[in-house]
């Protein structure tokens, strides 16, 4: 079998995607790599690898781990019933709704965060509303929990735009068939619109896991630096301390932690459509 | 009436400020198979729907077996639907498709099993049961989607359209399975078309809709036979339809020719309708004819030929198994038994129908 490699003009015209790729991911990655798995003196080694077993780094990534999943259920039960109620909208008013929930996404991202520490400080918005009713002050700044309304906040609209694509590709049709055989209105979610919505919905987990479990400038921003996620940590490995060698290592402990959790996810998919999650 | 299953009284429903139904009012006999034919946009689909359940009439109840199910959602009604569009379930197979409705049901495996094969074979499709939909025909898909709706042994059947999205050789043989479904099963057809051949075909009674408003009901042959109005008689089947006058009974002036028909009861010199089939009309020579006229056209149309004569201002469209020279003299007869004489609309809902043509 003759398979000659014919390289035809518009080949070229990826060039610039390819030098980026190059450049900017897999020349990283590898110097990445390097400094994980070489000491100082030049030889192999796993410490940098281990270090991650250490009680200190081990506690920020439970901590990530619990805010990224956290952040992902609760993304999913916000997202599907503002999903499914935009599907009974009419063209108009759906599109304005995708466009309001679009728009925050324009504005940077840090200047958000920098509101809602405003919003929940000691002497914040949510507190002077919540004396207002005559409630005690709550103590969310600084905590777990404003980080975690943080992440959720911010990356709500990756969980909803892939959703709202699985489930308005959904033909009324087949909603109307099940009801038609006798499915109820929460049959026909379990049965129909759930594994149909599946796609959308694990790109939605991937998009929405993956950047909460790696993030540290939410946990900068709303945890007040008292609370270290693994990504503040690999942050300060690299700025701080200047250990180059232990923030690659946390790096690829990270990463081979995030594929396995993506490989769980995919695992579980009674579909298999891995086409479907990039 | 203990033989009636269904019954439609003073339904209105308006869409976006257009009225689709009209104080629309139908009944529906156990065991019958019954068409709801119009054109698109005639109410038929929307009078389906309500049936079904996925529309709430604005005015008007729905009386199933006695009982009024009017404000019932379509998963509590004793009634299922074929869809136009199929819509079986992408994300499971045949067998699990036509199993739905009974699981929700919560019947034994056996029963199920059962039901899955007896139904797969009543609608041919034996061994089809673990094959994704996706990977089927058209036609095999609509097989599919019958079985999924008669394993729940529904005292009705809805059809929306089921063989409107399937080529015409198919659609034939559909149409004679459908027919043999519906006496292996025994139950109650509604079924919706805007194809007045399948209704022909298919049909106990034929229920001709336009504008909301019904406007014939009967059987096959009667419909065809006897149109009550210019619409029907325009719309089941080609037809020519000309001004004429009763001279008096028994004679009908088209044309300033005087021509012998057998209806009677008309006024004198009233205006009214007169709708000829073309496959009554006869093409013999100019001096034997009725009518005399030229051949403007003619087409082969495999089983006939079809032809158009001038005569004055009007072009007779003819049904011939005879072909005819292009710019010819030619005469045109018809038997007395094969015009249809309808009075002229006078009611502003006849009236629209006549407009809309």
């Amino acid at each position: 079998m003759e398979k000659k490699k014919r390289l035809n003009k518009r080949t070229w015209l990826s060039a610039p995607y390819l030098i980026w790729i190059v450049g900017f991911t897999i020349i990283p990655l590898v110097v990445i790599f390097q400094d994980a798995f070489v000491n100082a003196e030049g030889s192999f080694t796993m410490d940098n690898i281990l270090a991650i077993f250490n009680p200190i780094h081990m506690k920020s990534m439970i901590l990530s781990l619990a805010i990224a999943a956290g952040c992902t259920v609760i993304c999913i039960l916000l997202a599907y019933p503002l999903v499914l109620a935009l599907r009974r909208l009419n063209m108009g008013r759906e599109g304005f709704l995708v466009f309001g929930l679009i728009l925050p996404m324009w504005m940077n991202f840090i200047l958000r965060l920098l509101a809602w520490q405003m919003i929940l400080s000691k002497n914040g918005i949510l507190n002077m509303i919540l004396g207002f009713f005559g409630i005690a002050p709550l103590p969310i700044a600084n905590t777990w929990l404003s980080i975690l309304i943080g992440v959720v906040y911010d990356y709500l609209p990756f969980m909803i735009l892939p959703l709202y694509n699985a489930i308005s590709e959904i033909d009324e049709d087949i909603i109307e068939a099940a009801k038609d055989l006798g499915a109820g209105g929460f049959t026909v979610f379990k049965k129909i619109i759930l594994p149909l919505s599946m796609p959308g919905l694990l790109s939605g987990i991937v998009m929405v896991f993956v950047p909460s479990m790696t993030s540290f400038v939410v946990a900068d921003v709303l945890g007040g630096g008292k609370i270290q996620l693994i990504g503040n940590v690999i942050e300060q490995e690299f700025t701080k301390n200047v250990d180059w060698g232990l923030g690659s290592g946390l790096s690829v402990s990270l990463m081979i932690f995030v594929l396995i959790s993506m490989a769980f996810t995919m695992k579980n998919d009674p579909e298999g459509k891995e086409s479907a999650i990039w | 009436m203990s033989d009636e299953i269904l019954r439609l009284r003073n339904i209105s429903k308006t869409f976006d400020g257009k009225l689709i139904l009209e104080d629309f009012n139908l009944s529906i006999k156990k065991n019958e198979f019954v068409t709801l034919l119009g054109p698109s946009g005639c109410g038929k689909s929307t009078t389906l729907r309500i049936i079904g359940g996925f529309l709430k009439p604005d005015e008007g109840q729905v009386y199933f077996e006695g009982k009024d199910i009017s404000n019932l959602p379509p998963d509590k009604r004793n009634v299922n639907t074929v869809f136009q569009k199929y819509s079986l379930f992408p994300h499971m197979t045949v067998a699990e498709n036509i199993a739905f409705g009974l699981k929700l049901k919560k019947k034994s495996k056996q029963y199920i099993d059962d039901k899955i094969a007896y139904a797969l074979k009543l609608v041919n499709m034996d061994g089809y049961g673990d094959r994704q939909p996706s990977s089927l025909s058209g036609g095999q898909q609509q097989r599919v989607a019958i079985a999924r709706a008669i394993v729940n042994e529904p005292k009705m059947l809805l059809l929306d359209e089921p063989l409107g999205a399937l080529d015409l050789k198919l659609r034939h043989d559909m149409q004679r399975e459908l027919i043999k479904i519906k006496k292996e099963v025994g139950i109650t057809f509604v079924y919706v078309t805007h194809d007045q051949d399948e209704a022909l075909t298919m049909s106990d009674r034929i229920i001709v809709m336009n504008q909301g408003i019904i406007q014939q009901m009967g059987t096959s042959k009667s419909i065809y036979d006897e149109p009550q109005n210019a619409f029907v008689a325009d719309f089941i089947g080609d037809s020519n339809i000309i001004d004429g006058v009763m001279e008096k009974d028994c004679l009908v002036r088209i044309q300033d020719h005087r021509i012998p028909c057998v209806d009677v009861g008309f006024g004198k010199d009233e205006l009214v309708d007169v709708v000829i089939r073309p496959e009554d009309l006869v093409i013999v020579g100019e001096a034997e004819g009725l009518l005399t006229g030229m051949v403007v056209s003619i087409i082969f149309k495999g089983a006939y030929y079809e032809i158009k004569v001038r005569v004055q201002d009007y072009e007779w469209m003819v049904q011939s198994v005879n072909p005819a020279q292009i710019g010819s003299m030619v005469g045109l007869t018809i038997l007395p038994d094969n015009i249809q004489i309808m009075h002229k609309p006078i009611s502003a809902d006849e009236e629209i129908v006549k407009e809309e043509e």
